[in-house]
């Protein structure tokens, strides 16, 4: 079992836990990811680690409550404890690995999208504690959904908020906002940094395409165990199957194939309709016939 | 009685059991057992020992059936043997134990595994304890996986006096035995969780949610973590794929997913969070033991479950009983086909299987007769869901997050064969790591075998 210490409502329906697993808070590096069981008869949820410390022992995630298991995981609270947590999984982002000399030589830009703010902390955190104030866009709907702003405000160069509805920030999507730094801004860029929808990933990497920046991604596919046995999250990079677990989750952005990906990941969308309707009418239990779920097999 | 024909054993109804996930095999009675072993003729020379990866002394524990002192059998066998209720049930015996029997000379062997699986339930029901470890030595070994290497290893050092830890990576113990092999050949709460359970009496502590390579290193638990030795057991569990056009469509999956959500995650049971999708119509891509586990686990999920494979039925790889039991419940069986392609419908779904037809050539290197395709045969099968059962490989975790542990190019862990040991100091490993996917038993035969030779080496340290 695994203890949350902490639980922080960051914006309506997502939340900040910070659990206790002093062997992931050791060994955990910007870019990678946890398993999470709920409870005994719960899924195993990969979500990205937002941060961590070895000191404290504890690895924070942020969760948005969308899906039927993402709803129960948030019902919890502080000093409730979380069945499973692994980890760390997945590769520790490609910035973690590279030489320091070279890396302060690039200017970059992180590109977050909603709940893609939390892995795109670390990233920062890491690069601010060498010395390097990398530049970062965040876009949400709307000022209540913006996340962990001070945290990453006090960690990187410029902060680009972009809302939707224009409540906070720049009024549109990143892309356009991205797009307008480096095209009337004078913003130069080597390296773009996305993680947020796969359909936003999709864009910047467009984007970034016709301004030739390289860009990485970190892609958030269907996973079962995370450690390379199921297959569930193979994604296509550069015409070859790749498994996102054990060989990502980072990948260039420029040889993804989105559109592919982006149809993976509906794959449980009639299944997870049905138990989201079961979870919000409990009367209705194993009753489908006052709604129509369109598809469902 | 007919000392040539075996005594019949009950099982679910085909069609009953096809639509539900309830164990196959319900196992012998106390007197049918007893009727079974009285038809061994107790030979002197057995053609069956010799035959047993792990040289259970078969004509002793069928004589004690044989007399109804089931107490005495299980003693025999588990003077070799620490998992037999999961081998009576998974061994492949007809190719193994039972392959040389001399009754099968003229008519049927003896039914050594049915009687392996009786001796072991029973013992199981009376609660009879087969072994009692030495006091604690002052030596600490960590165990890598849960499966059957590591099992077996685990459990016969726990009883020579070390300390054990066994760190599984998933959240449940028990390896493939709990994600792969379904419920209807190998009951999980019963048959697995009382093996588990033994473990936990000798003494073994099991850590799950640990994974070695990224959690901690097999470095860290040698220096400073206390451990003198290390066993890996890690399995093979990484799905392998054909790379034919088509195969990311929604709704091709590997069979260790399939089987990983039913078995592990269990989303047979409405109860539990985790979806399956199976469609109407499957095909089961190969011919092994998962390539029966998937389908006929389509089957009971709904499907129509057909099983395609390259060869012939003689050359299906899986257990006899198996594609019995499989062809029973009505899988259906297309052979010497082959897939070439996989078609999706404009929303990215299967919508049909481009297949090729086979005949067979000339015999290859593994001796059986070459698949050739019929050149202008393909056609069109018409299906909606695809299982890939192509076999598995070693996960490169541990070998590529651990210096000097060397792996040969399919990914395997080299070790030496009689005693386990690798080319790094202090750790050994077996089973699947080792070989490549193959059996519980022979996994369970490493695992004993890099216990004797831990023991041998740490019992000289003082």
């Amino acid at each position: 079992m695994f203890k949350i210490a902490e639980k922080k409502l960051l914006a309506p329906d997502i939340y900040l836990m910070k659990v206790e697993a002093p062997r992931i808070a050791k060994t955990a590096k910007p870019g990678q990811f946890v398993i999470v069981i709920t409870d005994e008869r719960g899924e195993r949820i990969p979500l990205t680690i937002c941060d961590y410390d070895s000191k404290t022992g504890l690895v924070a995630i942020v969760v948005q409550a969308v899906g039927s298991s993402t709803k129960e995981m948030v019902k919890l609270n502080e000093g409730d404890s979380l069945r499973d947590f692994v980890g760390p999984l997945g590769n520790p982002s490609e910035l973690a690995n590279m030489d320091i000399e070279a890396l302060k030589k690039e200017k970059i830009m992180f590109v977050a999208g909603g709940v893609g703010a939390a892995p795109v902390y670390p990233q920062l955190k890491y690069l601010h504690g060498l010395g390097i104030d990398a530049d970062v866009i965040v876009g949400s709907k709307s000022k209540n959904y913006m996340i962990l702003e001070d945290e990453m405000r006090a960690v990187s160069g410029n902060f680009y908020p972009a809302t939707d509805d224009g409540s906070y920030g720049f009024k549109g999507l990143v892309t356009n906002l991205l797009e307008d730094l480096i095209k009337n801004k004078g913003k130069k860029y080597d390296r773009v940094v996305t993680i947020g929808p796969m359909i936003m990933m999709k864009f910047v990497c467009k984007l970034t395409k016709k301004y030739g920046i390289k860009t990485i991604v970190s892609l958030n596919s269907i996973m079962v165990d995370g450690t390379g046995m199921c297959g569930a999250c193979r994604v296509t990079v550069g015409g070859k199957t790749r498994f996102t677990c054990v060989e990502g989750p980072e990948f260039d952005g420029h040889l993804v194939d989105f559109d592919e990906a982006m149809r993976r990941q509906t794959i449980y969308k009639s299944e997870e309709a049905v138990k989201l309707h079961r979870q919000n009418d409990p009367q209705e239990k194993g009753c489908f016939c006052k709604i129509d779920l369109g598809g469902v097999k | 009685m007919d000392r040539f024909k075996r005594t019949p054993i009950s099982e679910q109804d085909p069609k009953e059991r096809a639509k539900n996930f309830k164990e196959v095999c319900l196992g012998y009675t106390k007197e049918e057992a007893m009727r079974e072993a009285s038809r061994c003729l107790n030979c002197k020379k057995p053609g069956c020992v010799p035959n047993c990866p792990v040289a259970i002394n078969i004509p002793k524990f069928i004589s004690y059936v044989k007399e109804g002192d089931f107490e005495s059998a299980a003693k025999v066998i588990a003077e070799s043997s620490s998992l037999p209720a999961v081998c009576g049930r998974v061994c492949p015996q007809e190719t193994q134990c039972e392959k040389n029997c001399v009754l099968g000379i003229k008519g049927e062997a003896i039914a050594i595994g049915k009687l392996e699986r009786f001796v072991a339930d029973w013992s199981r029901e009376h609660d009879i304890n087969t072994s009692k470890p030495l006091p604690y030595n002052g030596k600490k070994v960590a165990v890598i996986g849960s499966g059957p290497s590591g099992l077996s290893c685990a459990g016969d050092l726990a009883k020579l006096g070390y300390k054990v830890k066994i760190f599984e990576a998933l959240h449940e113990p028990g390896g493939v035995l709990v994600y792969g092999i379904p419920e209807f050949r190998l009951p999980k709460d019963t048959v697995v969780k009382h093996e588990i359970d033994n473990l936990r009496k000798l003494g073994v502590d099991i850590e799950t949610d640990v994974i070695i390579g990224k959690t901690i290193t097999i470095d860290e638990l040698l220096n400073g973590g206390g451990y003198d030795a290390v066993f890996v057991g890690s399995g093979a569990g990484l799905p392998k794929f054909m790379n034919i056009p088509g195969e990311n469509s929604n709704g091709v999956f590997s069979a260790n997913e399939i089987l990983t959500r039913n078995n592990l995650m269990k989303a047979f049971r409405p109860e539990y969070a985790t979806p399956i999708k199976i469609g109407k119509k499957v095909a089961v891509v190969g011919g092994g033991n998962v390539a029966m586990d998937a389908a006929r686990t389509a089957l009971r999920l709904g499907g129509e479950a057909h099983i395609v494979y390259r060869r012939s039925l003689e050359e299906l790889p899986a257990r006899t009983e198996e594609v019995h039991h499989a062809k029973e419940e009505g899988v259906i069986f297309d052979l010497l086909t082959n897939p070439v392609e996989i078609i999706a419908d404009e929303k990215g779904w299967v919508k049909g299987m481009k297949c090729i037809r086979m005949k067979l050539g000339e015999p290859d290197e593994s001796g059986r007769r070459k698949p050739v395709e019929i050149k202008g045969s393909e056609f069109l099968m018409d299906v909606d869901t695809v299982i890939m059962a192509l076999g598995t490989s070693p996960n490169p975790l541990i070998p590529s997050t651990t210096k000097g542990l060397e792996t040969n190019k399919r990914n395997c862990i080299i070790a030496q064969e009689d005693t386990g040991l690798t080319t790094k100091d202090k750790v050994y490993a077996g089973g699947d790591a080792v070989t490549g996917s193959a059996t519980v038993i022979l996994a369970m035969a490493a695992g004993r075998k890099a216990a004797a030779a831990i023991h041998e080496r740490l019992s000289k340290e003082k």
